[in-house]
């Protein structure tokens, strides 16, 4: 049997009711919210589930929405089920202020680097990191350079004309 | 039968050959006098060794340099060293982002006394393109350099131009200027002992 965009969404709202929702499939992939105390909870049933057998974490990342809020962060992951090669996008939202996420490390274990990843540029603290710290950026750097309240340029230029360049 | 080497033996069809010419000072019968200086630096500014730091693609311009077609071997640098503590020149090509830097300033730190700084393309020379939070705005803000050569990336012939500046620096340098009081504050201001 195909595991179709139906199924898993029938599956998922078995098992979690009305937490699961905003179900969206823009160009064919499933893509759905859970509210972030349950990000856990959804990806081991995912994992786990015989149908659902979502045990390849693909990606994962998070995304600045400013305006939103009390959902300023979104934390994305892309799930790949391997037997029918089936992707899907599950995201939870966190405000800027609280940004602690569980940790998805104990069930992914490729979750490790990646959440480093998303530490380094937006600040999301996953709680339960074996090694929370920056992975990419120089370790000195005071701030989370994606997110959308931090301009692009380096601020220490003095040189360069603003009007020209933008700030 | 002996394969015939003509090339470079002898100078057939009266090419003009070129010969560092000697440098100014007092000729006689049997002997020449001149600033020890001079001679240190006629020697030095024809045996530079270069250390290629190329981190993208004005590295791939430095490897047309440094081939045939362009030859930097012909300005005395043949010998591309790639242990710094060998080399005289730090030739820096490319993108340094913020995270390299220290690596960088190591790299300057282990070349012995005296040494030269080539800051090849925008990137190294001011941050390019990537006025950006990851990127190095110029490789000045960590280590003292001698010649900027512009363009993104420059072509051989740039980078060629840049070398021989770098020679007349080379050349013309007074062997006590490296014990001086001005090249001790231009070290300490970089935090270099």
């Amino acid at each position: 049997m195909e595991l179709t965009n139906d199924i898993i969404k029938q599956r998922l709202t078995e098992k979690f009711g009305d937490e699961v929702t905003n179900f969206e499939a823009p160009y064919g992939m499933l893509t759905f919210e859970a509210p972030k105390e349950l990000n856990l909870k959804v990806l081991q049933f995912l994992f786990e589930d015989d149908i659902l057998q979502f045990r390849f974490l693909t990606d994962l990342c998070a995304v600045n929405y400013p305006d939103d809020e009390g959902r300023e962060l979104a934390v994305v992951y892309h799930l790949h089920n391997l037997v029918n090669n089936v992707r899907i996008r599950f995201k939870v939202f966190t405000a800027v202020e609280t940004p602690d996420v569980f940790s998805a490390t104990a069930l992914h274990a490729g979750a490790n680097w990646m959440e480093r990843e998303t530490y380094d540029f937006f600040g999301v603290n996953f709680v339960g990191h074996p090694n929370l710290k920056r992975i990419l950026n120089v370790d000195e750097m005071d701030y989370f350079p994606l997110r959308k309240e931090y301009p692009l340029e380096d601020q220490t230029r003095i040189d360069k004309d603003d009007a020209m360049f933008g700030r | 039968m002996a394969r015939p080497v003509q090339y470079n033996v002898k100078n057939e069809g009266g090419k003009p050959l070129q010969i560092v010419g000697a440098p100014e000072g007092f000729n006689g019968d049997g002997f020449f006098t001149t600033k020890l200086s001079n001679v240190v630096g006629l020697a030095r500014k024809n045996s530079i060794w270069p250390l290629p730091f190329a981190t993208s693609c004005c590295g791939i311009e430095f490897m047309a340099t440094m081939a045939s077609h362009y030859d930097l071997s012909r300005f005395g640098a043949e010998r591309v060293g790639f242990s710094p503590r060998q080399c005289d020149l730090l030739m820096v090509m490319g993108t340094i982002a913020k995270k390299m830097g220290p690596v960088l300033r190591q790299v300057y730190l282990q070349m012995a006394e005296p040494r030269w700084v080539l800051s090849v393309g925008a990137c190294a020379s001011s941050g390019g393109i990537f006025d950006t939070y990851s990127v190095l705005q110029g490789i000045d803000q960590i280590i003292p350099v001698d010649v900027y050569v512009p363009g993104c990336p420059p072509r051989p012939e740039a980078i060629i131009d840049g070398f021989m500046k770098i020679q007349e620096l080379v050349g013309k340098e007074s062997i006590r200027r490296r014990n001086g009081e001005k090249y001790k504050q231009l070290m300490e201001s970089y935090g270099i002992q």
